[in-house]
Formats: C-alpha cells, structure tokens, sequence
C-alpha cells in the first residue's frame, strides 16, 4: 500500500511524493503511537469500516429472521429464537449509531481532512486525538464483550426499567458493559469535537477567515459544538443507569419512587442532537461533493453555513418529540412539536441551496457524485417523514411502528451514502490510488435500489400497524417484509461490490495525480498522498467553489491552477 | 469565547508569520504544529474551557435532577438533608477555598518563574485536596453506618426512631422509641418490636466514645443537623430527644434547629442525589489532584518557566471549576430551607 505510485510523482509534485505520510516511518508503532492526524484518520476507517461491517451482519440476520411471520403462523424461524433476535437489533442499533455513524464522518475522513483542507500542519491537540481513537477502540471492545455476558436485549435507547431490571444474565448481564461502553465511546466523540473546534478557532492560518472555509468545515464545526454540549449529558445519563442497575440508587425506578420518563429526557436530550451530529457532517460534505461534481460554484454559502448552526441550535429543543406517547404534558408537546417543524426550515435551506447549485451545472457522475444525489432523494424522503411523526396526532398511531424505523432509517442509514461517497472522493488523497469508476458507480446505484427497496416498503407497514421490535408479524405483512428483506441482500451485495472496488485500487490502482476531481479546496493543493507535514508553507488561500482557475492537464491526468500548468504545481 | 478567540488569532499570526517560528530558535516546548507559543497557549487555554464546559454539562445533568426531585418533593429535601453534617461541610468549603487560593497563587509564582514557591504552593493545594477526601470519607463512613443511603440500600432503621419519625406514634410510644434508638444497633432490624427493649441504651458498648466526642463538643452552637446526624449508639442521651413528641413544635427542638415532623417518603432520594452528586465531584476531586501532583513534579523537574507554565495555568482553570462545582452543591445540599 505505501512503495506507492511512481509516476504520480512525475511532472506534478516533484520528488517529495516519495515521502508522504504512509511512508515517512514504518513499523507497528509507528501507526499505533502516530500522532500524525492523517493516519489516525486512515485507522478510524478501517476500525469504523470493520464495525459497519459488523453492524451490517447483524441487520441481514434480523432481516432474514423477518422472512416468515412466525411458527404458530405456519412460518418457521430456523435462525434465532424471539430472545436472540432482541440481542440481534440492539447490538445492530448500538453498533450503528454509537460505533458506526456518530465517529464515521467527522472522526474518520473529519480527521483526515479537517486540517488539509484548514492549511494547518495538525489538529490542535494531536495527542487527544490519538486518545480519542483509542478511547473509541475501548468504548467497541466494551460494547462487543457484552455479548460475553448474554447481550443486551433492550433496544439501542436503553429505556428503563428494561435496562435496569430486565438483564439476560443477572444483575450484570450484558448491558453493563454496553452502557460503560457509550460511556467511553461519548468522551472519545466529546475529545473529537473539542480538538475540531479548538483546530478551526486556533489554526486557521492568515488569510483562511470564516467565511472562506469550506463548508464541510463549517458542518464539522456545528458537529462538534453538539458533541461538546450534547455527550456529557449523555455521560451522566448513563452513568447514573449504571448507579441504578448495580447500586439501586432509585432514580428511575418507579418502585423507589422514581421515575422511568426522566430517563427516556435524559436520554433524547443528548439523542436528538445526536442525530445532528451524524448528519450535519454529512450535510457538509454534500456541499462539496454537490458543488465540486457540478463543477460549478456553491450556491448560498452563507446560508448553508449558518443553517448548520441554526440545526445545531434547534437540535437542542426538540427531544420531545420522541416522547409524545410517553405521558409528557400536552402543552410540552405542542412546543416540542411545533419547533420539530420548525428544524426542517434550515434542512430545506440546504436542499434547495445544493438543488440550486446543481441547476445548469454540468454535472459529472463519478461514483461519490452518484452517492451525493442518492443521499438528496432519501434525505428528502427520510426528512418530509420526520414531519408526519412531529404530528402530535399522528405520532400516536405512528409511534414505535416499522414507520419510524424506516424514517430514521432514511436520515441515518442516509448518512451512510455521504459517507461511501466521502470515502471515494477523499481516497484518492489518503491512497496516492484512483479506483475503478464504473464498479464503484455500479455499487452506488445497486446500494440506491436496495436501499430504497429495504425500507419505502415498510413506512407501508408501518402505517398498517406493524410495530418494531418484533420478532413475529401477522401473515398479512409477510409480503411486506419480504420485499425488505431482499432489499437488504441487495444491499449487502453492494457492500461486496464497494469492497472489491477500494481492494482492487490498493492493489493495482492507477496513481492518483493530485488534483482528480478539479476541486478547489486546499486539501487538493498538496500531493496526493499528501506530505508528513501537510504544508510546509501553507498555499495560498482562494475561494474553495471557484472552478474557473483550474483546468485540466492530460500529462497528470488530474487538474491544475491555471498558469501553473507543467511548473511545479501548488504542492506543499 | 469566540470573539475573544477571534480577536486574538489575527495577531498572533501577524507576530509571528507561519512557518516562521523555527528561524527564531525553537523553543524547546513548541510543538511542531503551531507557529508561536502565543498560539499554543490560546489553543491550550481554548481546549481547556471547552472541558470546561462539558464538566459543567456532565454536572449539570445532576443538577437538573436535583432541581426536579426537589420541586416535585421539597419535604424530602426539607427532611432529609438536616442528617448531613453542616459543620463539616463548611470545613470542607474551606479547605476547597483555601487550596483554590494557593493555587492561584501557584499560577502567578509559575508566570513568574518563581520555581520553588510554585512547587510549594502546589504541594499546599494538593494537601488541601487530601483534606478534603479525608473530610468526605469521614462523612461517607458515618452515613453508611447510619444507613442514610441511596434507593435500596436506605436503611436507617435504627436512627429514625429517635429523631422525628413521630407521625403515628404517641408521645410515650415515641419516648419509648426514643430510647429503643439507642439499642438499635443491638437488635438492628426490629426497632419497632423492640422498642420495649430501651434499657440496654447505656449498656451499649459504643455508647459515647471519645472519637465522635470533640466533633460536636468544640461546637456550642451545634445544630440539630449534626445531632440528627450522629449515629444513636453515640449521640449524648439528651432529655430533649427523648421528650420528642408530635405535641409541639417546642418539643421537637434539638440544638437550635428544628427537626420537622413526620418523615415524608422516598427520603432515600435524597441520599441518592447526595451520594452521586458529592460522589462524582469526589471523583474529580481524586482527578485534580492527580493533574497536581503532576505538576508538581514537574514544577520540582524545572519544566515551567516565565515563558512556559501553560500546563500550571490550565491546571489551575480545572481545579478552580472543581471548587466552584463544590461551591454549589454545598448549600444546595446541606442548606436547604
Ligand atoms: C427534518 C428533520 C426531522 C424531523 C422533523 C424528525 C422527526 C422525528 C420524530 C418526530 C421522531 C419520533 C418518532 C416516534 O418515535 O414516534 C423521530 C424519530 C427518529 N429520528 Fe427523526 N426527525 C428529523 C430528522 C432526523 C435525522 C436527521 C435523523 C438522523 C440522522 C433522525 C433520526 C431519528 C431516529 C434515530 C429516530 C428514532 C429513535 C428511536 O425511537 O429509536 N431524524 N424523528
Ligand atoms: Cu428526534
């Protein structure tokens, strides 16, 4: 992977490209101690490729279990039985949203990329980077040993009292390690944010203002305000489920008096910014991808950037509405429910800023432009779906059905196709390699289909009553779940396809020249793959969405600044 | 915060253009990625508030379930916290005080380059937070061996009897428990049965013993707090809690506090956000010590100086937080009326 491209290193980048970042010191410790960003983002993506993958193996399973109704109904569960299938989803659950999707963006390809694209040489805090990486290798370990103890069977929302008395094995049973687990996984998150934040204020180098950051960074900035004041209200939420389960202390256990709906605030207070903290970094990177494939300017920076702080913002009054069944007071409801409404104003904003930008654009389709339009359909889908269930009214016959399960479905697995898409886009810069455009364009579209396949069907079920989390169905949704359930094969065969793709460019993919894409950010002016230091002097800073000064050259097989064409090209 | 940051960012890179640092000698404590020690200070400092700040979330999630318990409970509060010991908790206020204070002093020393009074100042702070656990332990270990503990573990049968629980019982009946309370400890679990029992209060070998004698004996104006507090086997047979009785709030007057009457339920809550919330903030308490004990050594090494004594300065931010998260649980704890 690292004696890597001689001739990338040709007319465009001079001799350093022999020294880059994977090979400017070998050896285990030289990756497992690096303090180097770039390559604790290379280990966050394998680390967090591997656990989707893992996520990924349990979903197929539940979604095969879900072929037949069950075996009173004359089906035949051959797979797992109803306790094992409880395991299944909340391992898939946890997996996803804690291990996969919260870090996959910002701590993966963020990492990677936040401080090329700033013009910094580093994150402010290289060391708190590493640790946050090895807190999230902790947090994972923790969480998969639970199945040592029996699993956990409560659903990834751990609501009490499943969570402190119901346990497969005893008083400790799995879900003790599984919440200490989020616990440490919320401080390697919270570690995150504050390096990005501290990075963007502190290491903007001169000329680098606001307003001419790339909007990813404005996404990752956003992300990690909601990480730093979000997670430490989780920390203690867990905490004290920890306190109630192995101490008693009786908060939430309505025996001693307490309450389980101050758990279920507690727990949507961090939660529903979560779900902010997967998205807005993917909303960031759309705006690139959007732009840069349209190879036309951003439409509406400002508005897209201060729409991700307005999402941030309001992201922090909506909990709520996951509780409008749960007993809270109407009046709490109505508010909960009408600033709901009111947070899809800026998502919209978004939307029709990157459907603007599109208009008379001339538009390309590589592979990570394919992801960036398949997440535009399903985020629209998984978005206008969101509204249906900020209906007070509605959300009470919609509330814990397969139609909840398809909307967030459509927002968070969302999320998966920018990043599929992000990792296509920027692997050229982490690899030195191209991949092979038309299997990875095959993979987006065959992920597209199954993907919509898998889960418009069950917002239909949903709506016909079929409730989540079971294990066995009435045989009038066995069509439905059918379909789903083909869908997700679908999917997995994408998956394959992605694989082979990304494993056949290490092993023989075409050098990558520095520039592949013509995009103007700054991540793109050093070599691919860029140098130890990033920027020995920093380049000069331009406007990120200007296209015209970039034109492309046939001896690099990539773009160049105009005028620079055969000099030296913009490299460190 | 991101105004000020902003303010000084341009500067700092105006002082020293980027790339530039090297040609002026590289401080031995600049790393690689940042063009000054201005930059690396601010970075630091920045970094530092924002902990900051999620320490004051993770603690603020506690503090908003105080809030609710107490709104929805305040008899609870009102009842409950009379068992924790003021006059300790005022010390411990103290002791926080103080050891914030030579703290402070230790970031001026160290902004000075006085290296040996840093590291003295730094050896105070960190005795004062030795003190403080001691004092917290001290406290910790009478309320386990009352029973006055969190959820399940609530379990003070043998304390209530003497010290207001007298909302069914008659004013003999409560005497008699009054009494009964001494011999708890003896028959532990049957109280009520065993009220009957009451003479074998001075028998009991614990009765006064010279450890818990100075704690209240030094305090003329003891509270009723800290009576309540004290474990029957070694509170002073006094007659007015033996006279306990509904009859009158005169009657219910112990050492200038009044012990309100019938115990309200769920009084465990109360141990329970005590236990966690003194309980976490004891963690940090163990956490700042441990970043001072490191700066210590190397404040002793000769690692700061005029130049670079970030590490001290943010060190002392984190201690300062750990007090100040102390100086709202104190009265919202012991001083509730
Ligand atoms: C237009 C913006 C959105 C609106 C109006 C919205 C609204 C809602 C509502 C009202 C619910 C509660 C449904 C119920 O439990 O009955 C819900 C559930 C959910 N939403 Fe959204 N949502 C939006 C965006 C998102 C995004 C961007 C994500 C993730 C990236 C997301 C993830 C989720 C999840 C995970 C749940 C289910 C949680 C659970 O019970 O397990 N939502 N949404
Ligand atoms: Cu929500």
């Amino acid at each position: 992977m690292s004696s890597l491209n001689p001739a990338a290193a040709g007319p465009l980048v001079g001799a350093p490209a022999a020294d880059n970042y994977l090979t400017h010191s070998r050896g285990f410790w030289s990756w497992a101690a690096t303090l180097d960003h770039k390559r604790i983002g290379v280990m966050y993506l394998a680390g967090i490729f591997t656990m989707f993958l893992v996520g990924g193996l349990f979903a197929v399973l539940l979604r095969s279990v879900l072929l037949t109704p069950d075996a009173a109904a004359g089906g035949v569960k051959t797979i797992v039985d109803a306790n094992m299938y409880n395991r299944f989803f909340t391992l898939h659950g946890a997996v996803m949203v804690f291990i996969v999707i919260i870090p996959g963006i910002p701590a993966a390809l963020g990492n990677f990329v936040l401080p090329l694209m700033l013009g910094a040489k580093d994150v402010a805090f290289p060391r708190l980077n590493l640790c946050s990486f090895y807190l999230w290798l902790i947090g994972t370990a923790m969480a998969l040993a639970s199945l040592y103890w029996g699993g956990v069977d409560t659903g990834w929302t751990f609501y009490t009292p499943y969570s402190t008395k119901v346990g497969s094995s005893g008083a400790f049973g799995g879900v003790v390690p599984v919440v200490a687990g989020a616990f440490v996984l919320g401080f390697s998150s919270i570690f995150t944010g504050l390096n990005f934040i501290v990075t963007i204020h502190k290491l903007r180098p001169p000329g680098m203002t606001w307003f001419r950051m790339p909007l990813f960074l404005w996404g990752t900035y956003a992300t990690a305000v909601i990480q730093v004041l979000a997670t430490p209200v989780l920390g203690i939420t867990l905490l004290l489920l920890l306190a109630e389960r192995l101490l008693g202390i009786g908060f939430f256990d309505s025996e001693l008096g307490g309450d389980p709906v101050l758990f279920q605030h507690f727990f949507w207070f961090y939660s529903h910014p979560a779900v902010y903290i997967m998205i807005l970094p993917a909303m960031g990177v759309m705006s690139e991808l959007i732009s840069v494939f349209s190879h036309k300017h951003i439409f509406g920076y400002k508005f897209i950037a201060f729409s991700s702080v307005a999402i941030a913002i309001l992201g922090f009054l909506v909990w709520g509405h996951h509780m409008f069944t749960s007993g809270q007071s109407e009046l709490l409801g109505v508010i909960f429910s009408a600033i709901t409404f009111s947070i899809a104003i800026p998502s919209a904003v978004k939307m029709f800023n990157w459907l603007t930008t599109l208009y008379k654009g001339s538009i390309d389709f590589k592979a990570p432009m394919c992801y960036a339009l398949s997440f535009m359909w399903i985020f629209g889908i998984g978005g206008l779906t969101g509204l249906f269930l900020g209906m007070m009214g509605l959300d009470q016959h919609l509330h814990d059905t397969y139609f909840v399960v398809a909307h967030f479905h459509y927002v968070m697995a969302g999320t998966i196709f920018v990043f599929f898409g992000a990792i296509h886009y920027w692997w050229p810069k982490m690899t030195g390699r191209m991949y092979d455009e038309g299997a990875a364009v095959l993979a987006s579209l065959l992920m597209f289909i199954g993907f919509n396949m898998t889960f418009f069907i069950q917002f239909l079920m949903g709506t016909r009553g079929m409730p989540r989390r079971y294990y066995a169905y009435r045989p009038e949704f066995q069509f439905h779940h059918i379909v789903s359930t083909m869908g997700s094969y679908v999917m997995l065969a994408a998956v394959l396809l992605l694989i082979y793709v990304l494993i056949k460019s290490l092993r023989s993919g075409r050098p990558a020249p520095a520039n592949p894409w013509g995009a103007g950010s700054m991540e793109w002016q050093c070599a691919s793959p860029p140098p130890h230091d990033n920027f020995k002097t920093p380049p000069p800073v331009v406007d990120a969405y200007d296209y015209e000064s970039l034109e492309w050259d046939e001896r690099v097989g990539g773009y160049v600044h105009r005028g620079r064409r055969g000099g030296p090209a913009a490299t460190h | 915060m991101t105004q000020m940051a902003d303010a000084v960012h341009p500067t700092s890179h105006a002082a020293v253009p980027h790339g530039d640092a090297h040609a002026h000698g590289h401080h031995p404590n600049l790393e690689h990625h940042f063009d000054s020690l201005t930059q690396q200070f601010d970075a630091g400092k920045l970094g530092m508030w924002l902990f900051l700040a999620t320490e004051v979330l993770l603690f603020g999630g506690l503090f908003c379930a105080y809030a609710i318990f107490r709104r929805n409970h305040p008899e609870v509060f009102m009842y409950a916290h009379q068992f924790l010991d003021t006059t300790w908790g005022a010390i411990n206020t103290v002791v926080l005080l103080v050891s914030s204070f030579t703290m402070a002093w230790a970031v001026t020393a160290s902004q000075r380059g006085q290296r040996h009074l840093t590291s003295i100042l730094l050896a105070l702070t960190f005795l004062g937070g030795v003190g403080f656990m001691v004092i917290k332990a001290v406290e910790y270990s009478h309320k386990f061996h009352d029973g006055l503990m969190w959820g399940v573990h609530y379990d003070p049968a043998k304390h209530e009897h003497g010290h207001g629980h007298n909302g069914a019982h008659g004013a003999a009946a409560t005497a008699a428990h009054g009494a009964a309370d001494h011999a708890a400890p003896a028959d532990h679990g049957t109280a009520g049965a065993a009220a009957t029992a009451a003479p074998a209060a001075s028998t009991h070998p614990e009765a006064t013993t010279s450890v818990h004698a100075p704690e209240t004996s030094g305090q003329p104006a003891a509270t009723g707090a800290e009576a309540a507090d004290l474990p029957p086997e070694r509170a002073p047979l006094e007659p007015s809690q033996v006279a306990l009785a509904p009859a009158g709030p005169a009657g219910l007057h112990t050492g200038g506090h009044d012990l309100h009457g019938p115990r309200p339920d769920n009084v465990h809550w109360f141990f329970g956000v005590y236990f966690t919330m003194t309980g976490l903030h004891g963690l940090h308490v163990l956490a700042g010590m441990a970043v001072i004990g490191w700066l210590f050594v190397r404040s002793v090494r000769g690692d700061f100086s005029a130049d670079y004594f970030t590490p001290v300065d943010l060190g002392g931010l984190y201690w300062h937080l750990v007090d100040l998260i102390w100086i709202f649980l104190f009265p919202l704890l012991y001083l509730i009326h």
